[in-house]
């Protein structure tokens, strides 16, 4: 069976005023039905960029869908028209944001702007959607649905808009779920509440969601794959319990390495990634990494490592000394 | 709270804290509604060297708690006893003097830059205002140090913030608060805005700077894994008050209050085996509003363990363990 989610050498770019960024910059990978995948990465690496593209959700100008292919349920959605694209967005699918505040429109109601989806998408009449959207609100968990349903935006606190939109996302029955760092802007216990919620739902409504999240932790605790991402590609892929314990990408290392531990007494010091991050306009044809790598020789500056495979079965790094860097790093972990 | 021979001679010592703000409705004629208690009477101490964790969620009362300290805020009640000096009570003209000696790192490296500034003015500024090195070529020499200190080319200093990356910038933030050689600093989220591999950079600098200077610090922060790696004492608040308060590692590995197992428990470690074993149930329901906190405990409407007493009678801070204190009545 072919998977859910297809995605092949996606390039993105924007226009700036001081050259052309390559946001994303040949990504591939696949989601399949009902799996949770997360893509990790630090700001400016792709990461919403390549989520984004794959809803053609980039703004033109100054961005641009510059190739690769997407495919979802058998259809190039690169080559979809802006109908049924429309179609495809909150309806087969979902999409969850970091702020609901900004992705709920302040001045209608919550029961309006759920209905309104479900309505649009599903052609039902007013009474039928407002009956599913009483029960999207008791499935995310919202208490005595008929009364929040009359209330605004303002009204709910930031977890529970958060679950507004996890109710607007699942309200077309999506296959799958985009959720753009979904707790980014909560609270620790209410992050907690969200990523849970999201978790049960996605498992008993067999739903495959991409995670974008730039918390090593949330990854951990969620994810079954996940994408490493650094300077618009992805530089390390596999089922997280590969990928966190035998890291085979020096930017892996360096990146669990540099998170301080809760479970872990105080050592001395952190082990930063050293450096800054890359200037996305001024990358070459060599590696993004190499000047913060600990790794890096001559090849590393003359072209770009592809994802290879590693001993692992699904288990993938662009490195040329990925092998070294398991070899470094298998026993520590 | 205050263990009079344990600490000897704290730096500072904050008794009965409390800061509430007024709630008003109407725009032509104001009216007082209710009041926000956004800190609620909290106890603790800093000693001379050492860094205190100050962890809660938002709207806990921590960054205002920082903010009285700095006398950003004029406190409702209580004492800020440093070095024996009642920060509460200082007028402006010694507000000055101290404020040498008490310096603040933020949390936004964008928006506490004055981006018209060129970063060598923004570090040399405090320096003029307190009239520490008037002569401009000596400053300029202290400015290209204080650069080199905080981990940057001293070349920085004629550029502009928006030339920099994020944990630039925060580096410009802590030299600019490092200028006027001060003991202590509040860091009110220093270090929540930076990317992770970016964020240990910073978190190593802070340590090497305590270490160089002989500084104190206060550090406010929701990230609990970045506090247990930064801070020797820790202290746990939620809505105006400290819940609980202790030694790092008795703290993260033998919290007593179910608020602190609650917080600690939502915090997902990386690593997918420790991930896959652990038994997690998040805390249930949110923060309440703190215009009309709950009655008694506090976060006896979310908590697992409440009885009765707790919806009536706030519970005492006590030592339930040397140097571990826990404000619950349930806690034995």
């Amino acid at each position: 069976m072919p998977p859910l989610l297809d995605v092949r050498e996606l390039r993105t770019e924007f226009r700036t005023g001081i050259g052309v960024v390559r946001a994303v910059d040949g990504v591939s990978y696949t989601v399949e039905e009902g799996e949770t995948v997360a893509i990790v990465g630090e700001s400016g690496s792709g990461k919403s960029a390549g989520a984004m593209s794959i809803l053609r959700l980039i703004p033109d100008p100054p961005g641009r869908i510059a190739g690769g292919r997407v495919l979802f349920g058998g259809r190039d959605l690169m080559e979809a028209s802006d109908e049924e694209m429309r179609r495809i967005r909150g309806g087969e699918i979902g999409m969850v944001f970091q702020e609901p505040m900004t992705s709920l429109n302040p001045v209608l109601s919550i029961g309006r702007q759920i209905t309104e989806a479900i309505q649009q998408h599903r052609g039902l009449d007013r009474a039928a959607a407002d009956k599913r959207a009483q029960e999207l609100l008791t499935l995310v968990g919202i208490a005595d649905p008929k009364r929040r349903l009359k209330q605004y935006p303002h009204q709910f606190s930031g977890g529970m808009r958060q679950r507004v939109m996890i109710a607007i996302a699942l309200a077309c029955d999506p296959k799958l779920i985009i959720a753009d760092e979904p707790t980014t802007a909560l609270d620790v216990t209410i992050q907690a509440q969200i990523l849970e919620l999201m978790r049960d739902l996605t498992r008993r409504l067999n739903v495959a969601l991409i995670i974008i999240t730039h918390n090593l932790g949330v990854v951990a605790r969620y994810a079954r794959r996940v994408n490493v991402m650094y300077a618009g590609r992805i530089v390390e892929t596999g089922l997280a319990e590969a990928v966190y314990h035998r890291p085979r990408h020096p930017y892996t290392v360096a990146l669990l390495r540099s998170v301080p531990r809760l479970d872990r007494p105080r050592q001395a010091r952190l082990d930063p990634v050293e450096g800054q991050p890359p200037d996305l306009t001024r990358l070459d044809e060599g590696c993004a990494f190499r000047a913060r790598c600990r790794f890096a020789i001559e090849a590393c500056a003359k072209s770009r490592p592809m994802l290879e495979p590693t001993e692992e079965a699904g288990h993938l790094a662009a490195c040329f000394r990925s092998a070294e860097v398991g070899g470094l790093t298998g026993a520590a972990a | 709270m205050t263990d009079a021979l344990a600490n000897a001679n704290p730096l500072l010592d904050v008794r009965g804290l409390r800061m509430h703000f007024a709630v008003t409705e109407g725009v032509l004629r104001r009216r007082s509604i209710g009041e926000v208690k956004a800190v609620d009477g909290i106890d603790f101490t800093i000693r001379r060297g050492e860094t205190l964790g100050l962890v809660g969620e938002s709207g806990c009362g921590k960054t205002t708690t920082g903010r009285c300290i700095l006398r950003l805020e004029q406190p409702t009640a209580g004492k800020m006893l440093y070095d024996g000096v009642d920060l509460a009570k200082l007028v402006r003209k010694d507000l000055m003097a101290i404020r040498r000696k008490i310096q603040v790192i933020f949390q936004d490296p964008y928006s506490s830059l004055n981006p018209r500034m060129k970063v060598g003015e923004i570090i040399g500024e405090p320096m003029k205002v307190h009239g520490l090195e008037p002569d401009a070529s000596k400053r300029a020499a202290r400015v290209r140090e204080l650069l080199g200190v905080c981990g940057l080319d001293p070349q920085f200093a004629d550029r502009y913030p928006h030339e920099m990356s994020g944990g630039q910038r925060q580096r410009v933030g802590i030299a600019r608060a490092l200028a006027l050689k001060p003991e202590f600093i509040v860091c009110d989220e220093a270090v929540s805005a930076l990317d992770v591999s970016i964020q240990a950079q910073v978190v190593n600098l802070l340590e090497d700077l305590r270490e160089k200077f002989g500084l104190t610090y206060l550090f406010i922060a929701h990230d609990l894994s970045v506090v247990r790696h930064l801070c020797q004492r820790v202290a746990v608040m939620y809505l105006g008050r400290i819940v609980e308060l202790a030694e790092n590692d008795e703290l993260f590995d033998h919290a007593l209050h179910p608020y602190t197992q609650a917080l600690l428990a939502a915090v997902p470690v990386p690593d997918p085996s420790v991930e896959a074993s652990r038994a997690f149930r998040p805390a249930m329901g949110e923060v309440p509003s703190p215009i009309n906190p709950p009655s008694g405990c506090v976060f006896h409407p979310r908590c697992p363990i409440a009885v009765e007493r707790c919806k009536q009678t706030r519970p005492e801070t006590r030592e339930v363990r040397p140097g571990h204190w826990v404000a619950c009545h349930e806690v034995h």
